[in-house]
């Protein structure tokens, strides 16, 4: 018998392999198998969507820049990061094709690189973007071969005799067997010698240089050969390791912070058996019965760019400026582009600081209904009339100042006026309510569905999916 | 809300209201009656930080011979003994140094070292072995031991760092309390916390949640009034680090219960061209360093600071092809402060004669033993229990 899901297994399926769902699209996917939902997933993401930015004016020609014309070009290249990173965000707000954005933040974050150089940014990014539900191996070695990842990683300076071990280390620690797994220091230094010679031209292509590769032998992995860097590549992917190492990256990103290593064990034979093939791996999850059981639903912390992008698709928000967008990023501390460092966001409870809680917190209300969380308070207060002041006045404070949205509540109302405050709860919630919440909910039922609305997404539980 | 709840909530919340009053009085305060709680400020230096061309081992020709490029002068140095001498881009450590307010621990590191800088900050930052894996940092278990609030360790910066958390409670990350004040103000939201039950709060991302938004409200009215009592009027170098310790310094002279502030500069992983990017974040780091020492001696509150600069690991002693080091393992500590037991070069300088397989230094004095006597002799708690071990104490305090 075809497994039909409940609304609770849609959304979930919705917010882990997208950016949640809206009213209108859930009532088509009601019904329908468990196969059919995902294979229409699978469909709608079939278009890469490469970025599309023009870059002309970055290219340098051959004459020598000046201190001024650098620190010009320089200035361009910032801009041009950001308009790439608005770029994107309002792909993932508008596109069918979610998956592959979900992908491609994965990938973009497994490959993470934070350079000041806006053209080989959007070449590694397309080039994650075009492999995200490809093969994995195949993208690994075109984002190993990319300008931006040389250059990250200083694998342009590794040379023959004096070989540079960045790279080598974190193809291994980062990339494909994951820290401390089944490699050694000797391992590194061996395969940074063979990836001696790796560079780019000044058309951003790849070059093999001979005359700065190291021909001799290597022993990596316990393999002794006259080794290359495409060749390390294969002995890494032969390792099943590997698979194991991102399978448990996956299965933290998809579906809960703690794995299970059953679950894990059967998408890492997927995945290595199919030769690294994405959408078998990611069939793996979805497909399973695992994924749709109880204890994974609303149990993830929404990154920053989740819980934007969520709200945005069910709400349809339109930034006033679009620099909001840039400014949310940074207070949330997940500004696409930049990560931390080179091992990309942690995710889980590393989004939540103290500071970071109350933004996120306030930021349904800020988005939807002009910081106010519930226009029917009685003034007896002292709070109450402050909070009212404040909002009457104008003067406002943090992101209340910083952010001008807009959103046509109408369009949401007409969809969801007729339903009842439960059905609305388990709508936009994902988590079981904690007792806190239940009581909260219980004492706001009377309030509009425009108020109640904003009090539930105002509710810690909205920061879970 | 009702009124049995906003009792309740008032009484959560004692400290919390509004403008409370009695902060006029406060302001008023005896310096004296201030004093008396001894701070940590610690500092990492992220990325692993080159340690032999921040303290230089100048007349040491293994050093000028493994780093052809990259090797300090002479004249590129700030002496200290014929055969070590300062980055010259550190020169406010080095003055610090002259006074007696600087010790400088060599070797310090761990067994079997891990060269990846996640690994290594997280054995940094939980004060575990290079084979054992905590969830909560040093600084996280003196909370849950020694405290009553989360404020009492406070993280200067964008995130909190996994040093400041502990089992029960976490500390306090504010970049600017102002703004995460403000953000606690919302009627709704005090709500939920007046209500939230602690006792149910489970180990989920759930309970997380909710647990970080109570000690949220149980630290921001705190942190906004109380610092509120003194902001420095000095002038501090223009980085985001210096602004950071600035903040530290208006907590600090303000008079805040909190024992430990942490913060942190980045940029130290330097694989190329190290000369310009090192010496660059040495001078932001002395410069930034310099102010927070004259601020805090200023208003007499550098006797009971200490400030402890590490980094995850050094950096290989030989250069690579890049004029730049690959990660290492050993690596130099600074402890700063006004009431130093001893102060200088504490032991004996790094061995380059004697390397490990690797071509690293070996490390001499394990960083549990920082700890621990920053735990035992500055703070006045029990080490042991927080450290999970007993680890010899230095004499620097």
């Amino acid at each position: 018998m075809k497994r039909v899901l409940t609304d609770k297994e849609i959304q979930h399926l919705y917010w882990r392999a997208g950016f949640g769902i809206t009213y209108h699209e859930l009532i088509k996917m009601r019904g329908l198998s468990k196969q059919k939902i995902v294979a229409h997933i699978f469909a709608k993401s079939t278009n890469e969507q490469l970025l599309e930015l023009d870059l002309k004016m970055l290219e340098k020609g051959d004459k020598k820049m000046s201190k001024v014309e650098k620190n010009t070009i320089q200035k361009l290249h910032n801009e041009k990061l950001l308009e790439l990173n608005q770029l994107w965000f309002m792909q993932m707000k508008t596109t069918e094709g979610v998956l592959r954005e979900r992908m491609t933040l994965f990938f973009q974050n497994h490959f993470s690189v934070r350079m000041r150089h806006a053209t080989y940014m959007k070449d590694l990014h397309n080039r994650i973007r075009k492999n995200a539900l490809g093969n994995f191996g195949e993208l690994l070695l075109e984002v190993s071969k990319t300008p931006a990842m040389l250059r990250f990683l200083n694998a342009k300076q590794n040379r023959k005799g004096q070989p540079n071990e960045n790279f080598a280390r974190e193809v291994m620690e980062l990339f494909t067997l994951g820290r401390d797994n089944g490699y050694t220091e000797k391992d590194i230094k061996e395969a940074a010698r063979a990836f001696t010679g790796w560079g780019f031209n000044k058309q951003g292509q790849f070059v093999f240089k001979e005359k700065h590769h190291d021909f001799d032998n290597k022993t990596i992995l316990g393999s002794t050969g006259n080794f290359d860097g495409e060749a390390v590549i294969k002995l890494l992917l032969k390792e099943k390791q590997t698979a194991h190492y991102l399978s448990i990256k996956l299965y933290k990103y998809l579906v809960n912070d703690t794995p299970n290593p059953e679950h894990v064990k059967s998408m890492a034979n997927a995945f290595y058996s199919s030769g690294y093939n994405i959408k078998t791996w990611l069939e793996s999850v979805f497909m399973s019965d695992w994924f749709y059981d109880k204890q994974h639903i609303g149990v993830k912390i929404k990154s920053p760019v989740d819980l934007i992008t969520g709200l945005s698709r069910q709400f349809d928000v339109h930034f006033n400026k679009s620099k909001v967008l840039i400014y949310l990023q940074r207070q949330l501390n997940q500004m696409l582009f930049y990560p931390p460092n080179v091992a990309g966001w942690l995710g889980g409870t590393h989004w939540i600081d103290n500071s970071t809680l109350m933004i996120r917190l306030k930021l349904s209300s800020v988005i939807l209904n002009g910081g106010m969380i519930d226009t029917s308070l009685k003034e007896d207060m002292p709070e109450n009339i402050m909070m009212q002041g404040q909002n009457s006045k104008a003067k406002k404070y943090g992101i209340q100042k910083q952010v001008d949205a807009s959103v046509d509540w109408q369009v949401v109302l007409v969809m969801v006026q007729d339903l009842d405050k439960e059905i609305l709860t388990n709508f936009f919630i994902q988590p079981q309510l904690s007792i806190t919440a239940q009581q909260l909910i219980k004492e706001s039922v009377h309030l509009d569905h425009k108020n109640f609305i904003v009090k539930l997404l105002s509710l810690p539980e909205y920061q879970l999916c | 809300m009702q009124r049995r709840d906003f009792l309740k909530s008032s009484i959560l919340a004692s400290g919390m209201a509004l403008v409370p009053s009695f902060l006029k009085g406060m302001e008023m305060l005896n310096p004296q009656n201030l004093s008396g709680y001894k701070n940590i400020v610690i500092i990492q230096l992220s990325g692993g930080n080159d340690g032999l061309n921040t303290i230089v081992p100048v007349g040491n020709d293994i050093y000028h011979r493994l780093r052809p490029n990259i090797a300090k002068s002479r004249e590129a140095t700030i002496r200290i003994q014929d055969n070590l001498a300062f980055n010259d881009n550190l020169k406010a450590l080095a003055k610090l140094y002259d006074q007696g307010e600087l010790c400088l621990i060599n070797n310090v590191g761990y067994p079997n070292p891990n060269r990846s800088h996640f690994r290594s900050s997280d054995i940094w930052h939980t004060a575990s072995s290079a084979g054992e894996y905590l969830k909560t940092g040093w600084i996280g278990r003196y909370l849950d031991a020694n405290c009553q609030y989360p404020y009492q360790a406070i993280e200067v910066d964008k995130g909190l760092s996994l040093t400041l958390k502990g089992e029960k409670m976490n500390g306090i990350a504010v970049d600017n309390p102002n703004l995460l004040f403000n953000n606690t103000r919302e009627p709704f939201f005090k709500n939920i916390v007046t209500n939230a039950n602690t006792a149910l709060l489970h180990e989920s991302n759930q309970g997380y949640l909710y647990k970080t938004m109570l000690e949220t409200y149980s630290s921001a009215s705190y942190i906004k009034e109380k610092s509120k009592i003194y902001h420095t009027k000095m002038q501090y170098p223009n980085s985001g680090f210096a602004k950071d310790l600035k903040t530290i310094a208006n907590f600090i002279v303000s008079g805040l219960d909190t024992r430990v502030y942490y913060s942190s500069l980045g940029g130290f992983d330097s694989h190329v061209n190290q000369l310009k990017s090192q010496d660059k974040l040495l001078a932001t780091y002395a410069e930034g360093i310099a102010a927070l020492v004259t601020d805090l001696k200023q208003n007499d509150r550098f006797d009971d600071t200490l400030i402890l600069t590490f980094s995850e690991f050094g950096r290989r002693v030989k250069q690579n092809a890049s004029n730049g080091t690959d990660h290492g393992t050993a690596n130099n500590v600074f402890v700063i402060g006004g009431k130093l037991k001893k102060a200088g070069v504490y032991n004996e300088v790094p061995n380059l004669s004697k390397l490990d397989a690797n071509g690293d230094l070996i490390h001499t004095v394990d960083f549990r033993s920082v700890y621990a006597t920053i735990l035992n002799n500055w703070l006045m708690v029990n080490d042991t229990t927080i450290l999970n071990g007993d680890f010899d104490k230095l004499g620097f305090v």
